[in-house]
């Protein structure tokens, strides 16, 4: 049909029938594959919809140009070849589409989303869409630095080694000055912990600026060392305004030993690639929060999936990414959160519809990226954190460490008491879903902080039904605890 | 004060039939044992002397604790550790590290501050013990 001089007579034809639809078409090795939820308006035929996203998405506008017939156009249009519905979901489908490499900057999230989530998304025959999941080929994903530390170098730069990594970010988010601020990061250090975080919201305001801050956490990082024998860090939040303020505290913090910074989600694409660039140069580890990502990824029907920012991501090049606890404060059904957590660590991660994962993805050699659970989570509930969650992650633990009532040592203490003697009975082939509690209430008969935290925050637990949960399970599942 | 790198440091020590669970996780997990040893335990001191090539073929616990056992007995006034190597493709690197034997005493570490231009410091961490030469460090 795309050969046929009519396919270029002058006016508006079905995006289905101007080659955007091609249900024979047998993905190549080197596409990029693409499957969104669509949502088309009452009347819309659902593969025409899929079609208009190929288009929309690709080379098409809205109506018939002459221009393509100076191109190899075949090759350059996006083909929908598969739309199901939904499962349990009427008037959703989801649609394949596949996309040939060439359309794509070689190295560039920002092309690639540039097209996929361009445009399209405010398309009007769709009531809404989501992306749910990509395949990158391994030929794309070559083109990409990756994390510039990843899981496994990060844990020997560090010396931390068969166990989660701990964590805590310094509350309240705003107010501190820097010196008071200092004091909470020495605390939660020594106590035992191995990180402390700036918040995301955390860059350089009125009552305290960033060169102050940097230099603060830096004695506190160090002092704590020196008391444990254990390297330490502060992630150094370096977002700004523009790139060059990043590359001065980037650079600042280079210059005081810091051995990691972050940056939040919302500097955008292009931001997290150079910044991923300066790290791999500058021998630092690279933490992402992901201030922002709940606008668009929480909701079914509308947005981008977040499965599909950690692959973005993993490809951008962080070492760390906020991906989701199961049984805190924030979103996360379990079998989701799965999903999310083996596109970040895994070698290859296997196709599971049932964790919304809905590929197979070679990466290809790129390094694995570390998951960071936290928000409102605790010490009583170490045994689900670590079945759920595994031990490549960070956990941190904010409110649990400073809220503690013993003070802020004892919270980090008994966080890493808690978490140590978990990993240790687990080892040992303990069934710790079932007997944790009894195991951290033995811990806690020599561990003093531990018993304090345990009956500070023995009843606290987020039981909300998630929103984002996986399609290819009977009911939304609900975090056990 | 009392060095906390390692797996289980925020435990008690563990004792030998502890530690022996942990190998029995490693070797189940197809992991290769290795003993080290050291009197400087900087927290950047990622090479500590190797008591013996890492077990690659051993397959029983009680292997692993003799050489635990030897290498106390050898230097037991060190710090020991116990690591787990893991050769599969993606990890290629330790997977579990766990301190054995510790010195009696452990005077812990100076902080020294070198302070530069603009409020700025530049910071070293000396370990008292490692202030003696290397064998009478922990004596």
């Amino acid at each position: 049909m795309g050969s046929t001089p009519n396919r270029y007579k002058s006016g508006v034809m079905p995006y289905a029938q101007m080659g955007y639809w091609d249900p024979d078409y047998d993905p190549k090795e080197t596409d990029v594959i693409a499957v969104f939820r669509i949502s088309p308006q009452d009347g819309v035929d659902p593969i025409e919809a899929a079609a208009a996203v190929a288009g929309e998405s690709s080379t098409a506008t809205w109506t018939v140009v002459w221009t393509d017939r100076l191109t190899a156009c075949d090759a350059y249009r996006a083909k929908a070849f598969r739309v199901v519905p939904v499962p349990g979901a009427p008037g959703q489908y989801f649609s394949y589409i596949a996309y040939d490499i060439d359309l794509f900057e070689e190295g560039s999230i920002a092309n690639l989303t540039a097209s996929i989530i361009g445009n399209v998304f405010g398309f009007k025959p769709l009531k809404a869409l989501r992306l749910e999941d990509m395949r990158i080929p391994v030929a794309y994903l070559k083109t990409f630095q990756g994390p510039p530390t990843g899981i496994v170098v990060e844990r020997e730069r560090l010396d931390k080694f068969g166990r989660p990594l701990l964590g805590a970010t310094t509350k309240p988010k705003l107010g501190l000055s820097s010196k008071n601020y200092g004091r909470v990061v020495y605390e939660a250090l020594k106590g035992g912990l191995d990180f402390v975080k700036d918040d995301e919201n955390i860059n350089s305001q009125p009552f305290m600026h960033w060169r102050d801050r940097f230099l603060y956490c830096m004695e506190a990082v160090n002092k704590a060392s020196a008391a444990t024998g254990e390297v330490k860090g502060h992630y150094l939040n370096v977002t700004a305004a523009t790139m060059e303020d990043m590359y001065e505290r980037a650079d600042f913090a280079k210059q005081l030993g810091s051995c990691i910074v972050m940056i939040d989600l919302v500097i955008g694409y292009t931001a997290i690639q150079s910044m991923a660039k300066w790290a791999r140069r500058n021998d630092m580890i690279l933490h992402l929060h992901r201030a922002g990502h709940g606008t668009y990824t929480r909701q079914k029907a509308h947005g981008v999936s977040f499965r599909v920012i950690a692959k973005w991501m993993r490809m951008a090049g962080v070492d760390h990414i906020h991906a989701g606890t199961v049984v805190g404060k924030l979103e996360g059904d379990p079998n989701v959160i799965k999903g999310i957590y083996s596109i970040c660590r895994d070698s290859f991660t296997k196709q599971n519809l049932e964790h919304g994962v809905f590929f197979d993805q070679d990466w290809a050699g790129l390094r694995k990226l570390m998951p960071v659970a936290s928000g409102g989570i605790h010490a009583g509930q170490m045994h689900q954190l670590i079945t759920y969650l595994g031990e490549d992650v960070v956990l941190q633990f904010g409110g649990g460490t400073i809220g503690h009532p013993d003070g802020i040592q004892a919270g980090a203490t008994a966080n890493r008491v808690a978490l140590e003697v978990m990993i240790k009975a687990r080892n040992e082939g303990r069934d710790i879903w079932n007997e944790g509690p009894q195991i951290l209430a033995e811990a806690a008969k020599w561990c003093s902080p531990l018993r304090a935290a345990l009956d500070t925050w023995k009843d606290v637990t987020f039981n909300y039904q998630s929103t984002d949960t996986a399609d290819f399970v009977p009911t939304p599942t609900m975090a056990e605890a | 004060m009392r060095i906390t790198q390692g797996t289980f440091s925020f435990l008690p020590d563990l004792t030998d039939t502890e530690v022996s669970a942990q190998i029995d996780y490693a070797l189940a997990q197809g992991w290769a044992i290795g003993v080290e040893y050291t009197d400087d335990p900087h927290p950047r001191n990622c090479y500590w002397e190797m008591w013996g090539n890492p077990m690659f073929d051993l397959r029983d616990a009680a292997g692993a604790m003799t050489e635990v056992h030897a290498c106390r007995k050898a230097h037991p006034h060190t710090y020991i550790r116990v690591n787990a190597f893991d050769a599969t493709r993606g990890f290629e690197t330790t997977r579990l590290s766990f301190i054995v034997n510790r010195p009696a005493t452990e005077p812990g570490f100076l902080l020294k501050r070198h302070e530069v231009g603009g409020r700025q410091i530049q910071y070293t961490i000396e370990s008292y013990a490692a202030q003696a030469p290397e064998g009478r460090r922990y004596e």
